[in-house]
């Protein structure tokens, strides 16, 4: 029994070492600020970027560059190519059923804008109503803002507790024949909260009411199966997850998606134009009006390549570490309370801390080279449920290491010294 | 000393702590509130005017150090002051944080408000440094709305 447990830590203390290992992928990590090491813990904001996905991105620029679904020339059909591969990366990545069920986004608010603009406009009628969390980002509220007050339908919101968790009775309460989707975050970039959207799912579902889960803080750390989640639509954007800024996925199922007028028009997404009449293109082109972006689709796929490799089971262990040793090292910060509490929790630790404002906080902690976010993280209605203004937030990526924990907790101590 | 130091010098310290004219003016002439929604700092500037001349001008509100000890600072300073020394004080003010005044040419004009100097190293905080100064201003104009930075 003692051999089992020996050798259970020293195979963990193994994938951690491994994962240690991974820093050096990310160039971007080995800079100073500020006369100090970088330590850059604004993940949730932004990740950094590996080598592999900065020469990816590069390597098609200088040989694959050309527009595709186009060409018949030799470039535009290697492009269409290595485009279209990428479709594949996400589907495995997501273990959706289909690669129609992909469609290339700008990224999470242009995938949630796409739904509530083509879903919600044919589905949602005047008092209907739309079911969000009281912890969504503003990405996943206005978008369904605008709708229900361009259909005369309601925005309802389930309430948290004061961990920053769903409650699961209230949430029940409000699923009705008047509802007619829940879209959900799956992590809270201001809380960390990990919502149980699988359950969250099925009891929509007993309803009848289709999902939308927000992945935009799932994706980088951990394993997302879209068809176990059972959602209907799942959205993300590449730049969290290690990819380029500009580019993102909308995953849906194919039955909603073949039902849903076009959201945006031009080339790309029609089969024939004439000026009496359009016939749209099938899944997932109807959805993919214009040239996409084509560099940032091809650093994603680089990006999906790195994540395979790197086990994220092992990555969502090694943050939960850094984590909890966050945790730990700011309870002796006198006047520190940490916000989100959740017992399902991502590596994001938003805290305030009695008389300081946060911006003071990330002021101080900037000079240290320490890079966090401060303000309301687009999630304004959270600020208010927890009846802060702002608050500071610390958001740990698996190349984050405790020795910049360690520089973190220290700089906080200074804060203290500065202002009291 | 460091641009941090620079940044928070004590007379900004001591005046985000304990600032001047922190309270409610019930025979307010006009008052405004002003907000920077980034980060949630959110003041509201009272002023009493007897004719040009302001005879009494105070705040309330929360935010930042930065903008707290402005706050402060230039309620105390404006005291007594004509509108157009107000507007034009602003102006050297504003010359300040954003760099474009040298200090030592403003020190003489701004005296306790030189110590905001530090602000122009560090561009995200301007904002911060300035939101008391533009709601005064708004007060001043007669606007009737609240005003943002953004």
């Amino acid at each position: 029994m003692q051999t089992t447990t020996a050798q259970r830590n020293q195979e963990l203390l193994e994938r951690f070492e491994a994962i240690r290992g991974c820093r050096h992928h990310f160039p971007l990590l080995r800079q100073r600020v500020n006369g100090k090491p970088l330590v850059y813990f604004d993940n949730a904001a932004t990740s950094q970027k590996p080598q592999v996905v900065i020469d990816a991105t590069l390597r098609y620029y200088e040989e694959e560059n050309s527009n595709i679904h186009r060409g018949v020339h030799y470039l535009s059909e290697r492009a269409t190519q290595a485009y279209e591969g990428v479709r594949v990366k996400v589907q495995h990545l997501l273990n959706a059923a289909h690669q129609r069920e992909i469609i290339f986004v700008r990224g999470t608010t242009e995938g949630i804008n796409l739904v509530a603009y083509s879903y919600g406009r044919t589905a949602v009628k005047a008092g209907d109503e739309v079911l969000i969390s009281a912890m969504e980002h503003h990405s996943n509220i206005v978008p369904w803002q605008i709708l229900c007050e361009q259909k005369g339908a309601a925005l309802r919101v389930i309430p948290i507790n004061d961990r920053g968790e769903i409650e699961l009775g209230e949430y029940e309460k409000l699923l009705t024949p008047r509802t007619k989707i829940v879209a959900l975050v799956h992590v809270s970039n201001a809380l960390g909260t990990i919502n149980p959207v699988k359950t969250m799912v099925a009891m929509a579902h007993a309803h009848g009411i289709p999902v939308l889960l927000d992945g935009a803080q799932a994706v980088p750390h951990m394993k997302v199966d879209v068809r176990d989640l059972g959602c209907d639509f799942y959205v993300f954007s590449a730049h969290k997850a290690f990819g380029p800024t500009g580019v993102g996925v909308l995953y849906g199922v194919t039955k909603l998606l073949d039902a849903m007028p076009p959201y945006q028009s031009g080339g790309d997404m029609i089969k024939s134009v004439t000026f009496e009449k359009t016939i749209y293109n099938d899944l997932p082109h109807k959805f993919e009006a214009g040239t996409p972006n084509i560099g940032g689709g091809i650093g994603m796929g680089a990006a999906i390549d790195y994540i395979n490799e790197i086990d994220l089971a092992s990555v969502g262990e090694f943050e939960q570490e850094l984590l909890s040793y966050a945790t730990m090292g700011v309870a002796d910060i006198p006047g520190l309370k940490i916000i989100g509490t959740a017992r399902q929790k991502a590596s994001v630790l938003s805290f305030v801390i009695d008389g300081i404002h946060p911006h003071d906080i990330g002021t101080i902690l900037d000079d240290e080279g320490i890079a966090i976010r401060t303000g309301h993280h687009c999630a304004q209605p959270v600020m208010q449920r927890f009846g802060v203004p702002a608050t500071a937030r610390a958001s740990f990526a698996f190349y984050n290491t405790k020795e910049e924990i360690d520089v973190f907790l220290a700089a906080l101590h200074r804060v203290r010294e500065i202002l009291g | 000393m460091s641009a941090l130091r620079e940044l928070y010098q004590q007379v900004i310290l001591d005046h985000n702590k304990n600032p001047k004219n922190f309270r409610v003016m019930q025979d307010a002439t006009g008052s405004i509130e002003g907000y920077n929604p980034l980060c949630g700092d959110h003041y509201t500037v009272y002023v009493r005017m007897e004719g040009e001349v302001i005879a009494d001008i105070s705040f309330t509100g929360s935010g930042c150090a930065i903008s707290k000890a402005s706050a402060s600072v230039m309620s105390s300073f404006l005291k007594g002051m004509t509108r157009g020394e107000a507007e034009s004080t602003f102006r050297d003010f504003h010359g300040l944080v954003t760099g474009m005044t040298a200090p030592g040419e403003a020190v003489e004009r701004l005296g306790k408000l030189a110590a905001f100097a530090g602000v122009s190293e560090f561009p995200a905080r301007v904002k911060c440094a300035s939101l008391p100064w533009h709601t005064l201003h708004a007060v001043l104009e007669g606007a009737s709305r609240p005003i943002s930075t953004e």
